[in-house]
């Protein structure tokens, strides 16, 4: 009986294996082949969207590409490296004017991204704590993220003009801060509305993510050091912000990117000619393009770019998870 | 596995090739349009009235008798200005554009350069009804001089002085001012009754631009060689530049906070009586709009140095204005023609610049009635002696910004209280020369 069980049994085991035996490739095939296959739309459209136009950028950038050969801009002379050596030459006035631009951008990065870091940090650990209206702050805090760049910074413009405009109104007649009105659209003082208008935008992101990443430590950490009689500070600086050190470490990348690359922002607070002191890099090379209509040196500036990008997240992301490493390894 | 990667080497090789070779899009250069589709027209006009709505209703009426004549049926599309010029290089670059459009007149040589606009030969002209229909001033703005003119007049434009009357008669000022020391003189009057003086769009590139051309007309300066280079920093060019921004920063007839302003907000001051004059092109349907009545502003020539206006040094105003022109790719050649010539025929041409506050740029047109009222009287009296076209040259468009950014500067320098120095013109003026393409 058991016998005949056990043949019963291992019978269709047999016959599987015996299945399978000669036709061991579809499966396989599906197996490795059908991720691919799932990434191939993506993969089509990534291409489209973002590889092609990247690679006609590069090409046009080694062409004299002017308003005479945009009708067909494959017929556009090649000017080898002259747009680049343009770009460059900063005794020039486009290269002076790039480099001009260029470390305005980088001054502006910096303090808008460490300015929404910082606030958006402060307001998810205050924002921890439960209390009453917590749910309607945080939805308050999200707002400027949640408003359609366009109608938001607008409404700055509104608020920034030097006749009529709020701040003025606040600065000025109320708080009576400043000997007279001030310009914030022209002028200096561009740059701090610009960088106003930008954090003001940014940090609820920051926010956000803080929040998430916050919800990721363990209470019995805070316990544990409330036992041993840690202080605030203390609960902050050893518990907290360790904690979120890979979530930081993406933030703050992000953060740097989209804000050196803004443009919506210069755009609708200025308009085509943005003032000197608020010349980010972004504008710079769309006035190159669209309004000198040099397509060729806004194309070689746009690859300057997208190197020193690239150049500076490598590095970032090697140092920061060289970091990680290392105190994983401890 | 290794045919996937196959395939994605392929794509990129093909992309590769596709952008070396040019083909990644465009149009083809044959130079042609068809008459592949002769029943529909694709026309862009540019936002002339005060707002897209309103130009629509102007617009559709008229595009509606076309089609009930012709059986041809014209698709509308109002563009702002603010995105005409891209919209118009996009389609230049794409091919696929609208069959007619407008431009900004002085745009006409910049345009023509791209090889995108139908060139208007003699035999073009004849079609709808020949060269000699359009006054003088308005071809002059056309394009390159000894090219077939890239677009046609269709409205014309001169800029004058509005004055308000109230503010005038409280400041015992009895004529408008007719040179620039009278104008701050008469200010000083309108400043003693806590009134502005005069409004300017200082952050306005186009604006900035179109005065500091005709300061430099007024100090015998151009702003280009005859041989089509740029010329910023000639004595003259600065004089001029320097004189406009001074009127802000050394006679304050500006107001500084008209510094930034770049939305015509200058108008809705004058309309609303806060500032006593303002140099504007074709601005009644602007301040109607606004309610402000006929009856309450005067509208005077622009002033000069000294003497009247006239040719050379006596020159008052730009020739501006809108031009109709015909897109290259257009399948409908044929329809194009026969429309533009219904924009540009007498009833067209009254009804259409009656509805903007504009001068028709055909002679038969503006000499009717219609066209006869004081303030209409000032606008063709400007254009037919005292007006000069932008520089005819390939370049203008890039001329028109970097100069129009340079006095935004200044003016942003003025506000701040920083001196305006002959120095620091030359310097601003300098920098913008430096950007304008290298010949």
């Amino acid at each position: 009986m058991s016998g005949t069980t056990t043949a019963e049994v291992e019978k269709p085991r047999v016959r599987t294996d015996a299945g399978r035996e000669p036709h061991p490739r579809p499966g396989r095939i599906r197996r490795i082949g059908l991720p691919y296959l799932l990434l191939l739309p993506a993969l089509a459209l990534e291409l489209l969207v973002h590889l092609v136009p990247m690679v006609i950028g590069i090409v046009m950038s080694f062409k004299e590409l002017t308003q005479f050969y945009i009708r067909d801009w494959g017929t556009a002379p090649w000017s080898g490296l002259d747009n680049y050596r343009m770009s460059v030459d900063f005794d020039a006035p486009v290269g002076e004017a790039m480099l001009h631009s260029f470390f305005v951008t980088v001054g502006f990065t910096l303090l808008s991204v460490g300015l929404c870091w910082l606030i958006g940090t402060a307001a998810a650990i205050f924002m921890q704590d439960t209390f009453r209206g917590r749910g309607l702050l945080r939805a308050l805090f999200l707002v400027p993220y949640a408003l359609p760049v366009y109608a938001a910074v607008i409404t700055w413009v509104f608020m920034f003009q030097h006749d009529n405009g709020l701040v003025n109104h606040v600065l000025h007649d109320q708080l009576h801060l400043t000997d007279e009105r001030s310009f914030w659209l022209i002028g200096d003082n561009s740059f701090y509305a610009l960088l106003t208008v930008s954090v003001w935008k940014g940090w609820p992101f920051a926010f956000l993510i803080v929040m998430a990443g916050l919800q990721n430590i363990p209470g019995e950490l805070y316990e544990a050091a409330a036992l041993d009689g840690a202080g605030m500070w203390q609960r902050i600086r050893r518990i907290t912000l360790p904690s979120l050190g890979p979530v930081n470490q993406v933030l703050v990348l992000v953060l740097f990117l989209w804000t050196f690359n803004d443009f919506n922002t210069p755009f609708v607070l200025f308009g085509r000619a943005a003032p000197e002191a608020a010349d980010l890099i972004s504008v710079h090379i769309y006035q190159a393009s669209f309004v000198t209509w040099n397509f060729g040196t806004g194309s070689a500036m746009s690859v300057l770019l997208l190197v020193f990008l690239l150049a500076v997240t490598g590095v970032y992301l090697a140092v920061t998870s060289r970091g990680r490493r290392a105190s994983h390894a401890q | 596995m290794r045919t996937i990667r196959a395939a994605a080497t392929g794509a990129v090789v093909m992309s590769l090739a596709l952008a070396a070779t040019g083909c990644g899009g465009g149009s083809s250069t044959d130079g042609g349009g068809s008459d592949d589709s002769p029943k529909t027209l694709t026309y862009w006009a540019s936002n002339q009235g005060a707002s897209i709505e309103a130009d629509k209703k102007v617009l559709q009426p008229e595009l509606d008798k076309f089609e009930k004549r012709t059986g041809i049926k014209v698709k509308l599309e109002v563009v702002p200005w603010s995105d005409l010029l891209n919209r118009i290089l996009t389609a230049a670059t794409s091919g696929q554009g609208p069959d007619v459009l407008n431009i900004g007149n002085t745009w006409s040589a910049s345009l023509q350069a791209t090889g995108a606009l139908l060139p208007w030969s003699d035999a073009e002209f004849t079609k709808i009804g020949g060269k000699d229909r359009f006054v003088a001033s308005a071809l002059g703005s056309t394009g390159a001089q000894g090219k077939d003119p890239a677009a046609v007049p269709l409205y014309s434009m001169a800029y004058a002085l509005y004055y308000n009357k109230q503010i005038f008669a409280d400041a015992g000022i009895t004529h408008p001012p007719a040179t620039w020391a009278e104008l701050v003189a008469d200010g000083k009057k309108i400043q003693a009754k806590g009134k502005q003086v005069l409004g300017a769009e200082g952050a306005n590139v186009s604006e900035n631009i179109h005065h500091a051309f005709v300061f430099a007309k007024q100090h015998g300066a151009d702003f280009f060689t005859a041989d089509g280079k740029p010329d910023f920093t000639s004595d003259g060019a600065v004089s001029a530049v320097k004189q406009y921004v001074d009127l802000m920063a050394k006679d304050k007839a500006i107001p500084q906070g008209n510094a930034e302003y770049a939305q015509n907000q200058s108008v809705s001051d004058f309309a609303k009586g806060r500032t006593a004059m303002l140099l504007w092109q074709s601005a009644s349907a602007n301040l109607k709009s606004q309610g402000m009545s006929e009856d309450k502003y005067g509208i005077a020539p622009v002033p000069v140095q000294s003497g009247a206006p006239g040719a050379g040094a006596q020159v008052n105003s730009m020739v501006a204005g809108i031009n109709l022109a015909v897109f290259k790719n257009t399948d409908n050649l044929g329809g194009a023609s026969e429309f533009v010539k219904f924009m540009t025929g007498d009833e067209e041409q009254k009804i259409l610049n009656t509805a903007y506050s504009t001068i028709p740029p055909v002679a038969s047109a503006q000499s009717d009635a219609a066209f006869n009222s004081p303030a209409n009287a000032v606008l063709k009296d400007t254009l037919a002696k005292s007006a000069a076209a932008l520089p005819q040259v390939a370049d203008e468009s890039q001329f028109e910004t970097v100069v129009g950014t340079a006095v935004k500067e200044l003016f942003a320098d003025a506000a701040a209280g920083r001196p305006v120095t002959t120095d620091s013109v030359k310097a601003e003026l300098a920098k913008a020369q430096q950007q304008m393409p290298a010949k």
